[in-house]
């Protein structure tokens, strides 16, 4: 089999993979090799999917064997398999990496033989790239959950960032679906890596030579929609990873039907891709906003909006805190806004200190005011819109698809003569505040 | 503005020294530009421009006070401002000096006032662009040397010299700007930006085709067809860049959705539509690089 037919078998089937990302390591390279990385991460190419491309991302060998029901390259699937050698996967690397094709590799694996073994072939890789190549561009690998934790300490030391999927929202849908893996074979590397990177962080202030494990910290993925979890559930679950594990991200992954399996969704389910939209938008309210997973859901609303985005969500339940005063409002609050985000909230923060905003200086700064102008005051006034308009508000937040969704004339407000046939005002609010 | 005098553009030698003798003259006789135009640019003035000489110990004095009496972020400013495409960048410049002499390093801050906003959105397009191109940038190896064109708005070259240089230390690699008619040179540890016009490539080898072919192929593996979003990848990938990127050069014309097509005999017409509308639009686009080529080949030289 030519390199073409596998480079095609594998970043076939490595496509599922949701992150790409190559963030979190600044490194400068040496005169003796080639690459370095950059933390704010470089996105390379973007695939017709929209996603970007940022590393080669494939497995080292689709030969699998295990027999995830939801995978495609589980052994009982009839499927053609092939396997890099880690000489051939450290060239193509190198040639992509020196084209400016990619910022570096993303290995992962089908189970060779036994983890040990896979874990060991792919170390191969890494090492080839790393002190034969001199490589100081930016790696991400999988741990193998199974695998010797000494093992997977050597392949950690080589890459910038590893993660462990934790591949379903709970302990019961993942011994349904994927038999042969267990949740403590999969916390057990994260725990491992987790240590790993605290005790590097204490080494490294006693010897700055004390070499680095996974500089970049670690991520998990998980696939949302093939089992009956509550957005709750996962919301909390991901909450908890940051927490407890430190991991810089967790990917999730909307549930693509490639194999028939009685266990799983039927074929022709469409991958609930606004489900996915909505988690990472809630993932950035926690990561980045201060908010609280159970500020966003709670057992009463288990469920995002489709029609609003969760933080706009959160807004419309506390209307009590709103309209914020733009020039005195604290940083934490502005960041509640709905429509600010955290260079908007930024840049307000650093240019009110020059002298009071209104809003024209808002649009200046460049804060999108579709949305936000709704929630604030600018020297103690309302945007005009907001104060003429302001029953029209719900459809103004609305992105224009949720709108089309409910059926609302597109690009227009809603007008109080509009026709009575169609959803009435009070059928929206409830929808919005979720008593629908 | 009171006590300035509004007089006749000024006209300088296009390079950032020229730019920071124009600010020198402006302070020293209180007068105040129509224009700053480089040397060489088309303008229909209504009365002859003003020279001004580049003298270094002049633009050493600005170039040090910048630092001193506003703030170094505000000559980072200055610096991005000059390689940004802002219209009338040097008159913009010389208004924001002026600001930042008078306020000192709140100058930046000062988002609302409608100048420094000007240029601050000036300075992020530039380093947006930049960001943009060290990804998007494709190499193409011709006899060992990895080459690259580029059609940037901004004049990004100075900011990709640094970071290539520090990735590729080992590699001998040129990045021709073609809107801008310049070139970045690297070999040996040594980087160099220089004027350069129209520069033809010698066709590739049959190693490099294979590696476009296999970047292809998993450019084109790696998306899930479930998920086809062209517009999601535009917002990401803007058009203007696909000309010069392997993986999208094939795909620059190419209808933007297929799904549009609600009845397949009509595909025949619009597949046959749209050859005709791309074949025209890459003629224009060719005048069009041509005479900016031929005009900006040499003119100026701004590293």
């Amino acid at each position: 089999m030519d390199l073409f037919q596998k480079l095609t078998i594998l970043s076939d089937a490595a496509k599922y993979d949701a992150a790409c990302t190559s963030s979190g390591v600044d490194r400068s390279g040496g005169t003796d090799g080639i690459g370095n990385a950059q933390a704010c991460g470089i996105c390379h190419s973007f695939a017709a999917d929209g996603r970007c491309i940022s590393l080669l991302k494939v497995l080292l060998s689709n030969a699998c064997v295990y027999n995830c029901q939801y995978c495609v390259n589980r052994v009982t699937n009839d499927t053609p398999r092939a396997t890099f050698t880690a000489r051939e996967l450290a060239d193509l690397t190198i040639q992509f990496y020196r084209r400016n094709y990619i910022e570096g590799l993303f290995l992962s694996s089908g189970i060779l033989k036994n983890p040990d073994y896979t874990c060991e072939q792919m170390t191969e890789v890494l090492r080839i790239l790393r002190q034969e190549y001199k490589f100081y561009g930016y790696i991400h690998v999988k741990a193998i959950p199974g695998a010797d934790p000494l093992l997977i300490e050597r392949m950690a030391l080589l890459a910038d960032r590893m993660s462990v999927n934790i591949e379903l929202p709970s302990e019961q849908s993942l011994t349904t679906l994927a038999p042969n893996k267990s949740r403590p074979a999969i916390l057990g590397p994260m725990r491992q890596i987790r240590d790993g990177i605290s005790q590097n962080q204490t080494d490294i202030v006693r010897s700055r030579h004390a070499p680095k494990l996974a500089p970049a910290g670690q991520s998990t993925q998980m696939i949302t929609g093939a089992t009956p979890e509550t957005d709750f559930q996962i919301l909390r679950l991901s909450e908890a990873l940051y927490k407890k594990y430190s991991l810089k991200r967790v990917f999730f992954s909307a549930y693509m039907p490639v194999v028939e399996s009685a266990l799983l969704p039927s074929l022709d389910t469409r991958p609930p891709l606004l489900r996915e939209h909505r988690l990472y938008q809630a993932d950035w309210l926690l990561r980045f906003y201060g908010f609280k997973a159970r500020e966003i859901l709670d057992e009463a609303h288990p469920n995002f909006n489709p029609f609003l985005d969760p933080k706009c969500n959160w807004a419309i339940h506390h209307m009590e805190l709103f309209p914020v005063e733009i020039n005195t409002a604290s940083y934490e609050m502005l960041l509640r806004v709905p429509g600010i985000g955290v260079r908007s909230a930024k840049r307000i923060v650093s240019a009110r200190r020059t002298g009071s905003l209104d809003l024209a200086a808002l649009k200046k700064i460049g804060v999108v005011l579709k949305r936000a102008q709704y929630f604030i005051t600018c020297r103690g006034k309302l945007p005009d819109a907001a104060r003429l308009r302001s029953e029209n508000m719900i459809r103004a937040v609305l992105s224009d698809r949720a709108a089309a969704m409910l059926g609302l004339p597109q690009g227009e407000q809603l007008s109080l003569f509009h026709d009575p046939g169609m959803l009435t005002r009070e059928d929206v609010l409830q929808c919005l505040t979720g008593e629908l | 503005m009171s006590d300035r005098r509004t007089v006749a553009a000024y006209q300088y030698d296009g390079s950032f020294d020229g730019l920071l003798c124009c600010v020198f003259e402006s302070f020293l006789h209180k007068e105040q530009p129509l224009d700053i135009l480089p040397e060489g640019a088309e303008q229909f003035p209504l009365c002859p421009p003003k020279v001004i000489e580049t003298d270094r110990k002049k633009a050493q004095r600005v170039a040090a006070s910048i630092p001193k009496k506003i703030s170094p972020l505000a000559a980072e400013w200055v610096r991005g401002g000059f390689l940004s495409c802002a219209p009338h960048r040097e008159l913009l410049l010389l208004e924001f000096l002026r600001k930042g002499y008078r306020t000192g390093p709140q100058v930046t801050r000062m988002m609302q006032d409608e100048t420094v906003a000007a240029l601050f959105r000036a300075v992020q397009f530039l380093e947006n662009e930049a960001h943009l191109l060290k990804g998007f940038l494709r190499f193409v190896e011709r006899n060992g040397v990895l080459t690259a064109v580029i059609d940037p708005k901004n004049f990004v070259l100075p900011l990709l010299a640094p970071h290539f240089a520090g990735r590729l230390p080992r590699e001998t690699f040129l990045i021709y700007d073609r809107s801008h008619g310049m070139a970045l040179l690297h070999r040996q540890g040594e980087l160099r930006i220089v004027p350069a016009g129209g520069i033809e490539f010698t066709p590739e080898n049959d190693t490099e085709r294979e590696y476009q072919r296999l970047w292809k192929q998993f450019y084109d593996t790696i998306a899930i067809e479930g998920r086809q979003n062209p517009k999601c990848r535009m917002t990401h990938c803007p058009r203007r860049y696909w000309q010069n990127m392997t993986e999208l050069c094939g795909e620059i014309f190419a209808p933007l959705s297929q799904k549009s097509l609600k009845n397949p005999a009509d595909s025949g017409i619009m597949e046959e539509k749209h050859r005709r509308i791309s074949a025209g639009k890459a003629a224009v686009y060719d005048l069009h690089t041509e005479s900016r080529c031929a005009r900006d080949s040499g003119a100026h030289a701004r590293s």
